[in-house]
């Protein structure tokens, strides 16, 4: 391990005119998992937009691995070991969900490492490997969930931001899913930024708590002093 | 008997030229919601092309990939040019560009060629083969529905089986979450018009040879009629484009068939104003309540 | 939507016009004062220019009638239409067969051509409300293909059922000259230009009134949200059919008077390239103004001049001088076309109130 993964400085970013984060600062050190969670239009969906580069940001700098990815499109930063997993999960309906999956990853030149990890995800979803065929919005919600994080994983990322994993899932698929991150994250050290409404799953598995309010980070602290320090949660989660 | 057969195969033919420059609008859609009224304008300019080309050198399929080629290439330079820098809120934006587009390529052929039409070969003879004393097809109208067929096929293939096709589509479906698995979707759409365009020339090389010749505006009735067979078939869907070029092909070949070829326009126009009233998303659509 | 964008600020003056004291005239009574004045204007114009810029004027106001109505249609009612090239048509070859009726009947009085435009626009409401409601059930892409059909149909009608309307040839249209009245040397042109600036005129006071009216409120209503609107109270499908309607009527009168400036109608003048015309003068006038219309109407005519003169410049063989003079005034509005939908949307009218409130702004006192 060592040092941190994604450092951002001073971000600041809106929608036009509009701004939304002003002056966030936050650091998600190697093989770690970062739950950001905070109220409805605290920013958290806009910081995800702006890491993946959806919105440009209006000041600050975000580096991954120490290089600033300022002028970076979109479409590179899945080279760049970044993969993020939208709002809505952004599992493409008029597709298989084999193409969906081989979708997320094309841009890898190695061909036959590609079709390893697609194979490992296909063992890691089970139910997606007998749906192969089925278009996309035949799916449940759950197994959308899963192909939406399998076509992030064959991407073999080091970031991956998760917004929303949770959002109308049943309590066991959620489980589930922050179980699999957990492991994702002990056996092959994948960092992970997750924006979460669901404050006590995502605590339940993160390492670090960052709390956002109105566009700031209020507070970045041990995920485990947020989960016990009952003062501290009462101040910033109002529970 | 022998005449429906005769206008039933002929039909077949000049919808196989329709079904395929109605699938290059269909292309165009999907890939960015823009119906091209410029795609008529676009293939004439190709076709002219490989008139300047053939006279030149002598040979129609020199002619011929030199119209394919610049079919490909005013698709590509259309998007990135032109259609890149409108606002697309408005659909009615690209309308007008496209329509702009359609008044700049015909004054440019005019004043380059002249507004006289000019003959247009074909590589086959286009005398009708009998068969047991029926005139049935032409060797021409094989090599039009070998060509339409094997340009379907290929499209097809690309599509669905190569990882362009995938980008392309997934391009076309989710352009936000395409870019964040990494595909190019700008670069796609400008792939995806230079493909519709080159289909676009291709039909018309295939179709201008059975018309009047060589005009600026010799696509236009072409257009009209192929903008109707994408309607026919929803303007959603390539097979439905493909079916529904056959059927505005063997429909305008009764009519001309039966009751002259002078009702062709108004016979396009009929069937269309009955489309859009009537099935407004195409055969193959549900039924649904008008959109609003 | 950038029509609506553009438009907007021009409801916003409308609204402020009549909340304005001190202009407290009745509409009507403001816009035919208006109108007296251009009349008054136009007299006088017409006895300082030569006979050649009396026909061009003309044929300015023929114009501006269709560039008027399809002006309603698409800038304020939000209904893209590029069949009013074959509206225009309509109304010419109604004319034409009707004056040529009247002349057949020995009814050659000058009176006479009003009847006839009267049924020229008569005919090109019903040809209008026709197309009108089947636009009214159709949006963008739809509509276009189908007006684009009727633009490139329409013409080639005349073909088929040569026997009315003699094919490419096209019909003479029998107009009488100058009333006595003006003296025998009255120049002709000067004349057309009079019957063309009245008809035009009594056109625009129509619609301005319609544009203010009740009616317009509703056109516009419907083009900003058609949901909004109808839960409004307004009967969208019928608005729409009406600004259809209104438009082609104005449309056939500007083809009315095309054929009695030219005396004599042919397909080969009604073609997809005047509906492109057409589109491209309401676009680059600015759309959603009745000012822009007047714009687009102006360049329509001096455009093609204008590179008439600049053809004269180079010695060319006479070919090339015809391919060039018949297609660079094409190539010239369609490239302006692209270039003002992708820089400038709310075309020279806007570009001017853009302009004009900028110096208002910098100049405040000057407006009190």
């Amino acid at each position: 391990m060592g040092g941190d993964l994604l450092t951002v400085e001073a971000l600041a970013a809106g929608y036009g005119p509009v701004p939304v984060l002003h002056d966030v600062d936050l650091r998600v050190p190697t093989g770690t998992i970062a739950a950001v969670i905070g109220a409805n239009g605290a920013g958290k969906t806009t910081l995800l937009r702006t890491l993946s580069g959806m919105l440009r940001p209006t000041a600050g700098r975000i580096l991954l691995d120490g290089r600033d990815l300022r002028g970076t499109p979109v479409e590179q930063l899945v080279r760049r070991g970044m993969a993020h997993v939208p709002e809505g999960r952004g599992v493409i309906g008029e597709l298989t969900v084999e193409e969906n999956l081989r979708l997320g990853a094309l841009w890898r030149r190695d061909r036959t490492a590609a079709g390893h990890a697609l194979d490992e995800v296909y063992q890691l979803f089970e139910p997606l490997a007998r749906r192969r065929r089925h278009l996309g919005h035949q799916l449940s919600g759950g197994e959308r969930q899963m192909l939406a994080l399998g076509r992030a994983l064959v991407g073999r990322p080091r970031l991956l931001l998760l917004d929303e994993p949770s959002l109308g899932l049943a309590p066991r698929v959620v489980a589930q899913t922050m179980a699999l991150l957990r492991r994702l994250r002990d056996d092959t050290g994948l960092t992970v930024l997750l924006v979460e409404q669901n404050v006590r799953s995502a605590l339940a598995v993160a390492d670090q708590g960052i709390v956002m309010s109105l566009g700031r980070v209020a507070l970045a602290a041990p995920a485990a002093r947020l989960r016990d320090d009952a003062d501290l949660r009462h101040a910033y989660l109002g529970f | 008997m022998d005449r429906f057969l005769f206008l039933t195969l002929d039909g077949l033919s000049r919808g196989a030229v329709y079904a395929a420059f109605a699938l290059a609008l269909v292309l165009i859609w999907r890939a960015g919601r823009i119906v091209n009224f410029a795609q008529g304008a676009m293939a004439v300019a190709a076709a002219y092309v490989a008139y300047s080309v053939t006279a030149a050198t002598g040979s129609y399929w020199l002619g011929f990939g030199a119209a394919l080629l610049a079919g490909l290439l005013l698709g590509a330079v259309v998007d990135i040019a032109v259609m890149r820098l409108v606002d697309h809120r408005s659909p009615l934006n690209p309308v007008i560009v496209a329509l702009g587009l359609v008044l700049l390529i015909q004054a440019v052929l005019g004043m380059v060629y002249g507004n006289e039409y000019l003959p247009a070969q074909t590589p086959f003879s286009r005398t009708a083969l009998t068969v047991g004393g029926t005139a049935v097809l032409s060797p021409y109208d094989l090599f039009v529905f070998a060509t339409v067929g094997v340009v379907g096929a290929a499209l097809v293939w690309v599509f669905t089986r190569t990882a362009i096709g995938l980008r392309m589509r997934a391009a076309a479906f989710a352009p936000e979450v395409s870019r964040l698995l990494g595909v190019n979707v700008g670069g796609m759409l400008t792939l995806g018009w230079a493909l519709a365009s080159g289909v676009g020339a291709l039909a018309a090389m295939l179709v201008i040879p059975t018309e009047l010749g060589l005009h600026p505006h010799a696509m236009d009735l072409v257009f009209v009629s192929a903008f109707t067979a994408a309607v026919l078939g929803g303007l959603d869907s390539p097979p439905g484009a493909v079916v529904g070029g056959l059927g505005v092909g063997l429909l305008l070949s009764y009519v001309s068939g039966y009751a002259g070829g002078d009702l062709i326009p108004l016979a396009v126009l009929a069937l269309l104003l009955t489309v859009l009233l009537l099935r407004p998303g195409g055969l193959f659509a549900p039924v649904t309540a008008r959109r609003v | 939507m950038s029509a609506t964008r553009a438009a907007a600020p021009q409801a916003r003056h409308a609204a402020a016009d009549s909340a304005r004291p001190g202009r407290s005239l009745p509409t009507v009574v403001r816009h035919l004062a208006v109108a007296a004045g251009v009349a008054l204007l136009v007299l006088l114009v017409s006895y300082q220019l030569d006979s050649f810029r009396n026909f061009q004027l003309a044929t300015v106001a023929a114009y501006l009638c269709a560039t008027a109505g399809l002006t309603v249609l698409t800038g304020l009612c939000g209904q893209l239409s590029l069949g009013h090239g074959a509206l225009m048509a309509t109304g010419a070859y109604t004319l034409a067969l009707v004056q040529n009726a009247f002349a057949e009947r020995g009814l050659t009085a000058g009176g006479w051509l009003i009847v006839s435009l009267v049924v020229a626009v008569l005919a090109t409401v019903v040809v209008g409300a026709v197309v009108g409601v089947a636009a009214a059930r159709l949006r963008g892409p739809y509509l276009a293909g189908l007006t684009l059909a009727v633009a490139v149909v329409v013409p080639a009608l005349t073909v088929t059922f040569d026997g009315v309307f003699n094919g490419e040839q096209g019909l003479a249209v029998p107009v009488a000259p100058a009333p006595a009245g003006l003296g025998s040397y009255f120049p002709h042109e000067r004349w057309q230009l009079w019957v063309a600036a009245a008809a035009t005129l009594s056109c625009l006071v129509l619609l301005a009134n319609l544009v203010r009216s009740r009616y317009g409120r509703a056109f516009r209503a419907v083009r900003d949200d058609e949901v909004a609107a109808r839960l409004a109270g307004i009967h969208v499908a019928r608005t729409q059919v009406v600004a259809f309607v209104v438009s082609a009527a104005s449309a056939g009168l500007g083809g009315a008077l095309l054929a009695v400036l030219a005396q004599s109608v042919s397909p080969g003048a009604f073609g997809l390239t005047l509906s492109l015309f057409l589109l491209m003068a309401v676009v680059i006038g600015g759309l959603g103004r009745l000012a822009g219309a007047a714009w687009g109407a102006v360049l329509l005519v001096a455009l093609p001049d204008l590179t008439h003169s600049l053809t004269n410049l180079f010695t060319l063989s006479p070919a090339a001088a015809q391919r060039l003079e018949g297609n660079l005034p094409l190539a010239i509005f369609g490239a302006t076309l692209i270039v003002v939908m992708i820089a400038a949307p709310g075309g020279v009218q806007g570009l001017l109130s853009r302009l004009t409130r900028a110096l208002r702004a910098r100049w405040p006192v000057g407006r009190s």
